[in-house]
């Protein structure tokens, strides 16, 4: 029977991988993933070079790439391509965690908004408008000038400031959701509130939580990115918004230092795309489509 | 088919819907507007009885089968299933009412969890109560809805399978409680018309076999010839009349009655064409003009028509009409 | 004189799951004058088949082969613009499912019909404001409403607005899916005597595309039944109705419930309507077929015409 079970949701993981392979974006943008999460996983296997403040080849600051450093050296001499390849991990870590957060209050405010109506739905409504209206980026600086720069509080603060997209995009959902007749059958045979929402709605909700979470880690790494450029990411972990940070800080745009100040931007673009693709692909999948009849 | 005894007993239910007209105005304006969907209604329903609750949209049967069984709470009246007094049970009393009265949807597409398998689905409802023994129970109520082997559906899910298995999935977990009395909203209006047969056919032999009552809703005329034993059509929230389906179908005495009956199509071309007796289309029910409500379209309204609100009385036959012109 | 034929026509549909044959080799004539039902239930081909006539198909869609001679102008194969020109609207004109969500909510409906015909005719506006006039008279609505806005029509005059619009160039054809399935019983019923009216006024040939066979018996004097993407019987409508012979038809009638008349007895068609991706063989309905024969399960049947203007496709009928 147990194996049955099994059978019934591995038919269902497979057509989702069927649909999904249709995307060519989709599959573009996972695999730049999977390469970026490789690559994240080992750097010290990977990167050629140590990393460390005071490792730097000090006989070789701000060189263009060359066959010995393939992306040439920063101002400490230490091997660009090997800070690229540490500071991939920071920008993961971050989005995903404070997708975790956005993800975890979108949900729990847009559900409840969506499903007890009323003025539950009224005071939770007015909330999201607060956070809407105020500025996220401004919203950002102060509170991470205030609380302080770390790994943390940055993961805090850009999942406090994030979560609104996703609450409002839930509560439209749990509404049309809330009429469909199934929910009325379960409030029919008996069921509580708490079992209507944990059994019905959040599994209905689920893909929509899964692709609005994707497409906000891409704008979490975002956020971080510019945080840690604006002087307000930690210090003490290598990131590549610290590194551009850094590159603008010595002039690298007046000076030509072209590949201290491309690179971290274009592998910060090329991660945020390919959770775009893979959001974009998801979307396909998840969004209320023809019914199979 | 159904015995003498009484299932369910609705004496003057009514359901009002108060109309939200933007703050201001409530503010302002004293009284209050309703749509009166459900306003007074009586009837009985005997055990093992298919009682059909007929009309066009927004009569009120639909209303009336969500507040039989408190779905949707009532602004005043009662009902009473068996000894329990509906209206007046409280939180603990209503989850246990619910183990008797259920209800079987119209769709049967979005009747269905899609994301839940076919066991837990049905399962559900002993889950919420407690009354263990799952599988041997599920298996019991796939046989009844012939849905063969059961096995093979425990973990399908709905999109996996056709309309009509959808509903007798939909069937099963109604059952699976042992209710002893069924709400039916237009259960078989969107299935394909050669599917339609076998679910009703399922529904007289549970019918049957488990002594359920129904309150069958539908706007379909025809197919309560086939499936009630006795019907009542509504109009703008009341019961205009209420027979035997033959008696009611073969001698309809209100003008709406009469109207509809003449308005449903034949499946035969040497039969008589559809033909409209009465004009214009369903006023709007909120503010309604005194009087019998249908007064503003009907083709031989007298004066006392506009004036009072004829009641709904037996003229024999157990044939009851509300119509100031038929007595 | 025969002003639509239909021939061998073919319809698949490319999805992700294979090609399903939703129409495969319907063939079908149609009088002038004359009013045709094409009944079978979902999943038949009737909406297709009438898509294909009219060119209105999905992208996904593909007209493998057939001809659709309307006044001898092969639709298939004409091109765009000649059938944006000379064909729809002038020559044949569709009312679809739902049609009443089909009126833009921000223009005067008048308006939306005077659009529909300057683009088709040469005249003046103040002219084809007439026109629209007249047709809302046409089909019992106060002319002076062609001022109001959609919203302000209920569902049934929506419908009657529609109708206008498909009769305002004065088409030979009009191809009619599901007109009155989302009508309340006497709305419908005021509708369907419209139909009639206007057939039996204007000389107006019809295909009427529905599930629903009581609503076939009440307006169409011909009536072809179809059957996973074929059509299985053909014939006048009373001749389907009394003298049905394929015993999907004789199914169909049976369950048929009737408000007057004798009371149907429940005899449920065993099994449910075939993947149309991969059909059974030989005859299509033969899974659930009472009296399947060995050769049902292998060839396909052809049509035979069993009395003059009855055409059945069965083995049977042999």
């Amino acid at each position: 029977m147990q194996k049955n079970k099994i059978k019934g949701y591995a038919r269902s993981i497979r057509k989702f991988w069927e649909q999904y392979k249709e995307s060519k974006l989709g599959i573009i943008g996972l695999f730049t993933l999977l390469f970026f999460i490789l690559v994240s996983t080992f750097p010290e296997v990977l990167a050629p070079y140590p990393v460390g403040v005071l490792q730097g080849d000090r006989k070789n600051l701000l060189q263009p790439p060359s066959s010995k450093y393939l992306l040439g050296t920063d101002e400490l001499g230490r091997d660009i391509l090997s800070i690229l390849i540490h500071g991939g991990r920071i920008s993961l870590l971050i989005g995903l965690f404070a997708t975790l957060i956005i993800a975890f209050i979108g949900t729990f405010i847009g559900v409840s908004a969506g499903y007890f109506g009323g003025k539950t739905e009224e005071l939770l409504m007015r909330l999201t408008d607060v956070f809407l209206v105020i500025p996220g980026l401004p919203l950002m600086i102060v509170m991470a000038s205030l609380l302080g720069a770390n790994f943390f509080n940055m993961i805090l603060v850009i999942g406090i400031t994030g979560w609104t997209g996703t609450a409002r995009v839930l509560r439209a959902q749990v509404l049309s959701l809330k009429e469909m007749p199934f929910i009325e059958s379960t409030r029919a045979i008996g069921a509580s509130d708490a079992r209507i929402i944990v059994w019905h709605i959040l599994p209905n909700v689920l893909p929509l939580i899964v692709a609005q979470a994707v497409l906000r880690i891409g704008g979490s790494i975002l956020s971080a990115a510019t945080l840690s450029f604006l002087g307000l990411g930690d210090s003490t972990k290598i990131s590549w918004g610290m590194t551009l940070s850094y590159a603008f800080g010595i002039g690298s745009i007046f000076n030509d230092y072209y590949w201290y100040i491309i690179p971290p931007g274009v592998c910060i673009t090329l991660i945020v795309l390919s959770f775009t693709f893979i959001g974009y692909a998801l979307d396909g999948i998840v969004n209320p489509r023809i019914r199979e009849r | 088919m159904s015995s003498d005894e009484i299932a369910v007993r609705v004496r003057n239910l009514k359901k009002w819907f108060p109309v939200r007209t933007g703050i201001l105005e409530d503010l302002i304006s004293r009284k209050k507007r309703y749509v009166k969907a459900v306003d007074g209604i009586s009837f009985d329903i005997k055990k093992r009885q298919i009682y059909g609750l007929a009309g066009e949209s927004g009569c009120g049967k639909t209303t009336t089968g969500r507040v039989i069984l408190r779905l949707l709470e009532p602004t005043s009246g009662k009902v009473q299933l068996g000894d329990l007094d509906v209206f007046s049970l409280t939180k603990r009393e209503l989850k246990f009412y619910r183990r008797r009265a259920q209800i079987i949807f119209q769709d049967p597409y979005q009747s269905l969890n899609p994301k839940m398998n076919i066991f837990d689905f049905i399962s559900e409802p002993l889950k919420v109560h407690n009354l263990g023994n799952e599988e041997e129970q599920v298996i019991d109520v796939l046989n009844k809805v012939e849905l063969v082997p059961p096995e093979e559906f425990f973990y399908r899910f709905p999109h996996e399978l056709s309309g009509g298995q959808r509903q007798r999935v939909a069937i099963a977990r109604a059952i699976i409680m042992n209710p002893e009395f069924i709400v039916a909203d237009e259960p078989v209006s969107m299935l394909d018309v050669s599917i339609r047969s076998s679910i009703l056919k399922l529904m007289f032999k549970l019918r049957d076999e488990m002594d359920i009552s129904y309150l069958y809703i539908t706007h379909d005329l025809a197919t309560t010839r086939q499936v009630c034993d006795k019907i009542a059509i509504m109009y703008l929230g009341k019961f205009v009349e209420e027979a035997k389906t033959e008696e009611l179908l073969s001698n309809p005495l209100h003008p709406y009655s009469q109207a509809l009956i003449s308005a449903v199509p034949i499946p035969d071309p040497t039969a008589r064409k559809s033909k409209i007796t009465i004009t214009g289309e369903i006023p709007n029910p909120i503010d309604l003009p005194p009087g019998c409500s249908f007064s503003s379209r009907c083709p031989y309204a007298k004066e006392i028509c506009r004036k009072e609100e004829p009641n709904l009385v037996e003229v024999g036959n157990n044939h009851r009409v509300a119509c100031h012109l038929r007595l | 004189m025969v002003l639509l034929d239909v021939q061998n026509l073919r319809t698949y549909f490319n999805t992700r799951a294979g090609k399903v044959k939703a129409v495969d080799d319907v063939s079908f004539q149609l009088e002038k004058g004359d009013a045709l039902g094409l009944a079978g239930e979902s999943g038949c081909g009737k909406t297709t088949t009438a898509l294909t006539i009219m060119r209105l198909l999905p992208f996904n869609a593909e007209v493998l082969s057939g001809r659709v001679l309307l006044n001898d102008v092969d639709l298939i194969t004409i091109d765009d613009k000649g059938l944006r020109e000379e064909i729809r609207m002038k020559q044949m004109s569709m009312v679809f499912q739902g049609a009443m969500n089909a009126l833009n909510p921000v223009f005067r409906v008048g308006e939306q019909i005077k659009q529909g015909i300057l683009i088709h005719e040469d005249i003046t506006k103040e002219a084809a404001w007439e026109r629209v006039r007249e047709l809302f008279d046409l089909v019992g609505i106060n002319p002076d409403r062609a001022r109001e806005y959609p919203h302000e029509f209920s569902g049934g005059m929506k419908q009657r607005v529609i109708i206008a619009m498909a009769l305002s160039c004065n088409p030979n054809l009009v191809i009619a899916d599901e007109p009155v399935t989302a009508l309340d019983v006497i709305v419908q019923a005021q509708i369907l005597e419209l139909i009639r009216n206007l057939r039996e006024n204007l000389g107006l040939s019809m295909i009427m595309i529905t599930h629903d066979l009581s609503v076939i018996a009440d307006t169409c004097n011909k009536t072809a039944i179809m059957y996973a993407g074929k059509i299985v019987e053909m014939a006048d409508s009373i001749a389907i109705f009394k003298q049905p012979e394929h015993p999907y038809t004789q199914g169909l009638i049976a369950n048929f419930p009737s408000i007057i008349g004798e009371k149907k007895k429940f005899i449920p068609i065993f099994g449910s309507p075939p993947n149309l991706i991969s059909p059974p063989n030989g005859c299509r309905f033969h899974p659930r077929c009472p009296y399947v024969k060995e050769v049902c399960r292998k060839e396909e049947p052809e049509v035979v015409e069993v009395e003059r203007g009855h055409f059945v496709a069965c083995h049977l009928m042999k």
